[in-house]
């Protein structure tokens, strides 16, 4: 096996005072579609904010294509092939869905066209000149997914992409998710919508106070059913 | 002779004029206060230092080098802007986390310390600065006969409102700063250099009240103490516009400056303090200013 | 990206009261007896005049959270005031410098009740923009008689018997309002009305949600601080027997925010201090042609950038301040 793209060694993060990761390990393969599930407030969130390195208060090791995460500016981050699809998607207001979509720098070739992308998102395009925060929930996630396939970006970090929307707009979704795989794309996906999850992904992660409690391929799914009931209450 | 209100016409529109002026030099000054307190959360009190400086800096280039006023016009907002990129850069980005009070308080400073200095080498009387002779002379407008200097201000001073309006509502650099307004950690996160970012946007305010103050070296006389008389009356149509919009403050500035015109013919004495009771008003009727989103 | 964080105030309450008030009557002490060590009486006065001023605009900034740019209106103001009924009506002092007050506190009420109206740097710029409105008013008014200024302002005869004339006895007559003016300020902040305004510093938008009536708490505070100003503009004319528009322009208001910030915000002698240094700076330049805003903005500068507690906020944080007891968080 090659070695990952990304991993994770003991990380912790803190907001101001409060400890939220205790010491986090996972590793991520080229390729793959990894999801983390966890009950609430278990940390998945601020896993995904500590890689990206919104969340600044680090210690351990984030070592992305060989690189440690936890040294490098924030604003360097992402040139390095990382896209971020934040929790509430995080549309600008005061910017139409264009701008929006041509808000993020492209950060290596091979990124999507306009074209591509209002080919798979055709309501994007009849939109593209409404202020952000007019479009529906769906709409938003959509955009919010689009504008990081402009960039190149080859990982892909995924906030609860699925929340709050209609079943008709989560499969659209997971049809997107699809395609990206099909281009070789690496997808960390935090989700609480375990069905979805399970349709998507390669392998799981549980986390469970800060740390995570489990890790296993998909083919061991249905075997670990027991141990995820635990874990998530499902 | 023609009167409205017993005041004659050709004296009311001289007035209006003048209002337009001082109304230019507010919409530019507030439209630069508001670009930077966007972005920056910074409220700019060396502003008037900075204009101050824009007339120096063009007075000094003619003087000393030869410099005349059209590259004195282009040359004198880039020196300006560098020196306050060099500040942002080295001082004050180290208070954007703390409370925006600190920014205020240390741009005060910071204009106590330019006005002071230039008042140590040049005195506080006013220099003279002779317009640029393509500019020179009257120009008759059918209903009066007005300076061509004055008619180039008003037009000077639209052109580069506009532009700044256009830049920041129309392009891509100002689709980024938008965004950055309101969530510069995750535009930062997408990979866009906001440091960088807001080093440029201080400039680009600072730039501009020194544009400004290039503007108006004909008009006043180039003076250290020019910055910190317009400084406050510039703060009470930022109350009164609100910080919110870029058109708000630019629309803000013409309207006072006309305001100030009309008290001038109609009530003289009250021309000086029409502004800040117009202030008065709007903070009793619209606290949060006629164009005003934030609190 | 910026927290509206209060402004860092600390507020030493933990120390050791024998300590605490040893140091205070070794100070006042020292206050009695500096005219016989060789002080200039008018340049003690001219002190005591500031650190009052001081102290009453940190009673609003340190202890309230807000940030006037407009306190000259009230410093001049009432200097104004009481040259006025000291000259023209012919008033006692004690009794001049009572109306200096009562003006300040009622130009307070105005320029308050429409400040509170906003938050943070805007009321900063709202106090700073009716200020100057003050100002143009007196520039103006033939009450003030403009660019001349009230002149000759008599010092009277104290209660209509001792006469404040001689320097000796005029110090110790500012030393008494100065000491009163404290004993005021520091029965007001460690009150429960006190205590409220530091919740609202803390937390506004917790104060309201726990009933308060932010805009009154606000507005009054504002109006404590304004006549206490104007308790020590009225005291100014009378010690140097002038009123000018100097005292009115937003020079002075920052004058004054530069005393508080370069002592300590929000702490009870910083302010104190803060004015003794810009005093001391400010007679010690007056001569020369050095511009001395030069200093005084440079010093706002470094203040900002490099020491924020000012002065004795950085002491009571110090090691030495934390072992006498001095607790930043209260």
């Amino acid at each position: 096996m090659s070695s990952p793209v990304l991993e994770l060694r003991n990380l912790q993060t803190w907001y101001g005072e409060s400890h939220i990761l205790h010491g986090v390990d996972l590793h991520v393969d080229r390729g793959e579609t990894v999801t983390i599930l966890g009950r609430n407030g278990m940390g998945k969130t601020t896993t995904l904010r500590s890689i990206v390195g919104v969340a600044r208060k680090r210690t351990g090791e984030i070592r992305f294509k060989g690189e440690d995460l936890i040294r490098t500016p924030l604003h360097r981050v992402a040139h390095r092939g990382l896209g971020f699809v934040p929790e509430e998607r995080g549309i600008f207001a005061t910017l139409t869905v264009m701008e929006n979509l041509l808000l993020p720098p492209k950060v290596a070739p091979g990124g999507m066209s306009l074209d591509e992308i209002f080919a798979l998102f055709p309501n994007l395009h009849e939109r593209r000149n409404s202020p952000g925060t007019k479009l529906s929930g769906g709409e938003q996630q959509m955009l919010a997914i689009a504008r990081i396939l402009r960039t190149g970006a080859d990982t892909l970090l995924l906030d609860e992409p699925t929340e709050g929307l209609a079943p008709v707009i989560v499969q659209k979704i997971g049809e997107a998710l699809g395609a990206l795989r099909a281009r070789g794309m690496t997808i960390v996906l935090v989700e609480q919508n375990f069905r979805f999850a399970a349709r998507v992904s390669d392998r799981f992660y549980v986390m469970d106070h800060g740390r995570v409690a489990l890790g296993f391929p998909a083919s061991e799914l249905a075997a670990r059913m027991d141990d995820l009931h635990e874990l998530l209450g499902v | 002779m023609e009167t409205i209100f017993g005041v004659p016409v050709v004296a009311l529109y001289g007035q209006l004029v003048l209002g337009l002026i001082n109304g230019s030099f507010y919409a530019l000054l507030s439209l630069g206060l508001a670009v930077i307190f966007g972005l920056l959360r910074v409220i700019n009190f060396a502003h008037g230092a900075q204009f101050m400086l824009g007339a120096f800096t063009a007075w000094l280039l003619l003087n000393h080098l030869g410099v005349g006023y059209w590259f004195a016009l282009i040359l004198t907002p880039l020196i300006v802007g560098l020196l306050g990129a060099v500040i942002e850069r080295t001082m004050l980005r180290r208070l954007y986390a703390a409370d925006p009070l600190y920014g205020l308080l240390f741009t005060f400073g910071l204009a106590l310390v330019l006005e002071g200095i230039f008042r140590w080498y040049f005195g506080a009387a006013g220099k003279p600065y002779t317009p640029p002779s393509d500019l020179q002379g009257a120009a008759n407008l059918g209903f009066m006969r007005l300076p061509k200097y004055r008619i180039w201000v008003i037009v000077a001073s639209l052109i580069m409102c506009l532009s700044v309006w256009a830049l920041i509502e129309k392009t891509r650099l100002g689709a980024t700063l938008r965004a950055a307004t309101e969530n510069p950690t995750l535009v930062q996160a997408f990979g866009v250099n906001v440091p960088l970012l807001l080093t440029f946007t201080y400039a680009l305010g600072v730039g501009l009240a020194a544009f400004a103050g290039v503007l108006a070296a004909p008009i006043q006389q180039v003076s250290p103490l020019m910055g910190s008389q317009i400084i406050i009356i510039v703060f009470a149509v930022v109350v009164v516009g609100g910080m919110g919009s870029i058109m708000g403050a630019i629309v803000t500035g013409y309207m006072l400056g006309l305001a100030e015109a009309l008290t001038k013919v109609y009530y003289a004495e009250a021309s000086n303090i029409v502004i800040f009771v117009i202030m008065a008003v709007v903070l009793l009727v619209k606290p949060a200013g006629l164009f005003g989103k934030d609190a | 990206m910026t927290i509206s964080s209060p402004l860092e105030a600390p507020a030493a309450t933990g120390v050791n009261p024998a300590l605490k008030f040893g140091l205070l009557g070794l100070g006042l002490l020292g206050l009695i007896a500096a005219p016989w060590l060789g002080a200039y009486p008018v340049f003690l006065m001219k002190f005591l005049c500031f650190a009052l001023f001081a102290c009453a605009f940190n009673l609003l900034l340190g202890y309230t959270g807000l940030l006037s740019f407009g306190h000259a209106a009230f410093f001049g103001g009432a200097a104004y005031f009481t040259g006025h009924a000291a000259k023209e009506w012919g008033l006692t002092p004690e009794l001049a410098i009572l109306v200096g007050a009562a003006g300040a506190a009622a130009l307070g009420l105005i320029i308050g009740f429409l400040a509170i109206r906003r938050q943070g740097i805007y009321f900063a710029m709202i106090t700073l923009a009716l200020s100057q409105m003050f100002y143009f008013i007196c520039l103006r008014s033939p009450f003030t008689k403009g660019e001349d200024g009230l002149q000759g302002v008599p010092r009277g005869k104290l209660f209509g018997v001792i006469d404040l004339a001689p320097s000796l006895n005029m110090y110790y007559f500012v030393l008494a309002v100065f000491v009163l003016g404290l004993l005021i300020i520091w029965r007001f902040v460690n009150s429960p009305f006190g205590m409220i305004l530091r919740a609202i510093r803390e937390n506004e938008p917790r104060a309201v949600s726990l009933g308060y009536d932010v805009a009154r708490y606000k507005l009054i505070a504002f109006v404590m601080s304004a006549a206490l100003t104007g308790l020590a503009g009225g005291v100014k004319a009378l010690v140097f027997q002038f009123a000018t528009l100097t005292d009115v322009t937003w020079q002075m208001s920052g004058e004054v925010i530069l005393m508080t910030l370069l002592g300590g915000i929000g702490t009870l002698i910083g302010p104190i201090l803060g004015a003794g240094v810009v005093v001391t700076l400010q007679n010690y330049f007056a001569t020369s042609q050095f511009p001395v805003t030069i200093l005084t903005g440079a010093v706002f500068m470094i203040c900002v950038l490099l020491f924020r507690r000012g002065i004795v906020g950085e002491f009571y944080a110090s090691r030495l301040g934390a072992r006498l007891g001095f607790d930043l968080r209260r």
